[in-house]
């Protein structure tokens, strides 16, 4: 029997599996929303903005491991999703767009809503193609998924043609997938796994150095079986977060720019670092000559390009995370693993930092710091909830203060760094667990970029708390402007914003306050006590800044922990800028 | 240092701009790149002339492997290869230049394709030194049109090379 594109794609994605489809409908799509107006299997989300969408789907990606899929119209509103398919080829995030297209005859006329996605898409998508014949579809959507999700995950985009969806076919969904010129690499060089485990054996300052691709790769459970056997303690990148107890005592904390002081001067010093799924991000390494000076360094990435870009390898592992953990965890048993002795003068040097610098803020009796806010959600949600946030100085307080003991719990935009990200994810997030409590910490200038989601949970009466932790203040530019451009705020005081909890309440929402430190957690006990989404107004000190914090093109052993004193930046901040030079973010 | 760089592709609509886009957004250097038909009509072979240290090399056929489309990679410079390029060069020619034109052709054993009282068409072959030498000895006659192919390669012999035949025999990887 002959379906049509349309139909034909609603049945591919019933076959991958997909339940919930961030759809936005216009000319040249009507023909799928007609198909999806009959079928109950997929769960249509209507966004309001593609990019919301195209980060809800980010959202649900990352909480269920599975691709998020996006479908939209052409033209606008298919470039509507670019900035969140930017954003999920940085950060690894496994997603299917499905773009509308005006018809195959009308292409590269500058036909109404024409625009060349396969083209605009192509530096960041993972794959991208033009669906030119309907027979070519369910090939297309199989390969798509496959690609999306194997190797290191990230974003394709279908390009459809009105006529294409339109015209009619067999459905044969194709069983398996192979492309000639795809393959990724999922095991580990043994003998390179047998190098790594001598290494650390020798090593007396070993530190596991742990990315998003532990998430990816579902391997929390072996990299804490790796630290504890081997009794390494183990630092995590943004994206790591959650990949490794947050409460466990070997666990150092976050690294890099905002890292704690513990987990930088443990890189800085070691002389083993084991890098598990992570790319040596210049937020992370700092100035690159500089970096670790006296470790040796074993690199497991599934994706080739990261090894030996930024930092040389001495043990390249090229694969999975979890397939060479478990090798790795399997030949130390094996091997008996004397570690802990000869380590011991480091765990106690590395007890010694956390206890000279530990992470802290100084909360007086009035005004709000914003990182108090972070500890009392933390508290109320027994640090069980998801939490999705958007990009800056409440992003890093997020990562500093809320510890993360379960993987997938933690949605941030590390990569591409997208203000606007955190309501949309924690929509998807929150569709993607309805029984799980879903957190979205905003910042007064984020949440303003895609506010208008507000009405998507408020249709869908998804159950998501919004803290927005207001400064009045673009803060982490204000934050650089004050250390680095002589406290001259261009453009980054936001003052003259709308009252966010009548603008909750014109949405639907529930909307409450916070301006003096006893309320924080009264109100977070009522809006936890509310069925319905709620958004919370914190209002905060308005010029706490984020530390520790290495100054661009500083070292990561170079860290600044307070605010400078007196009119002029900070003698260490000087020398920092001396040193690096490079003083835009 | 200039590496020849050999890479296998799909002979699919974009395959080019994928990995003219993989040069430009990240910053490598593409000398001269061409791109042919190999025996199978669905595969193309592309030869990229390119420059950079080892890590940036290492970086560029790291990069061109991990493009869907691409289906092998080979840095010809790791071997012995022999390269060719062709130019057409098309001179202006007084009576009384014509004579020193052919006799330039005859030292490079090139070859006049196209002849009119005011100009001559001159194919020549070879390697970039050649091609480079005869426009420098031509150029005082009046080249009015020059147009180069970019380099293509082969591996020598036994050695390494981008070839269709290395392509891995068709077999299902399920899910």
């Amino acid at each position: 029997m002959k379906m049509t594109g349309s139909q034909i794609l609603v049945e591919c994605l019933k076959k991958e599996g997909v339940k919930t489809l961030f759809a936005y409908p216009g000319g040249v799509n009507l023909p799928i929303f007609d198909v999806l107006y009959d079928q109950k299997d997929i769960n249509v989300v209507l966004c309001r903005h593609e990019q919301g969408g195209g980060h809800m789907a980010e959202g649900y990606a990352r909480v269920t491991g599975k691709a998020g899929v996006v479908l939209v119209t052409s033209g606008p509103g298919a470039t509507n999703t670019v900035t969140a398919i930017a954003d999920a080829a940085m950060d690894s995030t496994p997603m299917i767009i499905l773009t509308g297209q005006v018809p195959t005859q009308m292409i590269g006329n500058d036909a109404f809503q024409e625009a060349d996605m396969v083209g605009i898409t192509r530096p960041c998508t993972k794959y991208n193609i033009l669906v030119k014949d309907v027979n070519d579809l369910a090939q297309a959507v199989k390969e798509a998924f496959y690609i999306a999700t194997s190797g290191r995950p990230g974003p394709v985009l279908i390009d459809l043609p009105k006529d294409v969806v339109l015209a009619k076919a067999a459905f044969n969904y194709p069983e398996s997938v192979y492309i000639r010129s795809y393959s990724p690499n999922f095991k580990g060089n043994k003998w390179q796994v047998k190098q790594a485990v001598q290494e650390i054996l020798k090593a007396k300052k070993p530190v596991l150095y742990a990315g998003g691709g532990v998430l990816a790769s579902d391997a929390s459970k072996e990299l804490r079986e790796l630290a504890e056997t081997a009794h390494i303690p183990v630092t995590n990148t943004l994206m790591g977060l959650g990949g490794f107890p947050g409460t466990h005592p070997l666990f150092l904390g976050m690294l890099g720019m905002h890292g704690t002081y513990s987990a930088n001067m443990a890189i800085h010093n070691s002389d083993l670092i084991i890098a598990v799924g992570a790319r040596f991000d210049d937020r992370v390494t700092g100035r690159v000559k500089d970096f670790a000076p006296n470790a040796r360094i074993i690199h497991i990435d599934i994706d080739p390009t990261s090894i030996h870009k930024v930092i040389t390898a001495n043990i390249p592992i090229v694969g999975e995370a979890k397939t060479i953990l478990k090798d790795l965890n399997q030949y130390l048993s094996a091997s008996g693993n004397g570690v802990s002795g000869k380590c011991k003068p480091w765990h106690e040097q590395i007890a010694a930092w956390k206890k000279e610098r530990p992470l802290s803020y100084d909360q007086g009796d009035e005004t709000i710091k914003p990182q108090y806010v972070i500890d009392k959600i933390y508290e109320a949600t027994r640090g069980e909830a998801i939490v999705a946030t958007d990009v800056g100085q409440h992003q890093m307080w997020a990562a500093q203060f809320y510890k993360f003991d379960r993987p997938r719990t933690f949605l941030t935009s590390g990569g591409l760094g997208t203000m606007g990200y955190g309501l949309p994810a924690a929509i998807g997030a929150q569709m993607a667990a309805p029984e799980k409590m879903v957190f979205c910490i905003a910042g007064d200038g984020g949440i303003v970029m895609n506010i208008q989601e507000l009405t998507t949970a408020v249709q869908y009466k998804l159950p998501i708390k919004i803290a927005i932790i207001n400064n009045r203040y673009l803060g982490m530019v204000r934050q650089w402007q004050q250390l680095f451009y002589d406290k001259r705020y261009s453009s980054s005081f936001i003052g003259e914003q709308p009252n966010f909890v009548k603008l909750a309440e014109a949405f639907g929402l529930t909307g409450l306050l916070a301006s003096k430190v006893g309320e924080v957690e009264p109100v977070l006990q009522e809006a936890l006590s509310i069925k319905g989404p709620v958004l919370i107004d914190f209002r905060v000190d308005e010029e706490e800044n984020c530390y520790p914090m290495v100054p661009a093109g500083a070292a990561i052993n170079e860290m600044v922990f307070a605010d400078p004193v007196g009119p002029r930046p900070a003698a260490e901040i000087q020398k920092a800028k001396k040193a690096g030079g490079i003083l835009t973010a | 240092m200039q590496h020849i760089v050999s890479v296998l592709v799909e002979n699919k609509f974009g395959a080019l701009s994928r990995i003219s886009g993989l040069f430009s957004g990240r910053g490598f250097n593409i000398e001269s790149l061409s791109v042919g038909p190999t025996l199978d009509p669905d595969v193309s072979t592309m030869t990229i002339v390119t420059e950079g240290d080892d890590r940036i090399i290492e970086q560029i056929t790291k990069q061109l492997n991990k493009l869907v489309d691409v289906i092998k990679v080979v840095d010809l410079t790791e071997q012995e290869y022999v390269e060719r390029e062709t130019a057409l060069i098309k001179i202006n020619t007084r009576s009384e230049d014509r004579a020193e034109a052919l006799r330039i052709v005859d030292i490079f054993r090139a070859r006049i394709i196209d002849s009119t009282p005011n100009t001559y068409t001159i194919e020549i072959t070879g390697d970039v030194k050649r091609i480079d030498a005869i426009i420098n000895l031509l150029r005082p006659l009046g080249i009015k049109n020059l147009i180069r192919t970019g380099r293509i390669a082969i591996a020598r012999g036994e050695g390494r090379n981008a070839s269709v035949r290395d392509i891995p025999e068709r077999r299902s990887v399920s899910r």
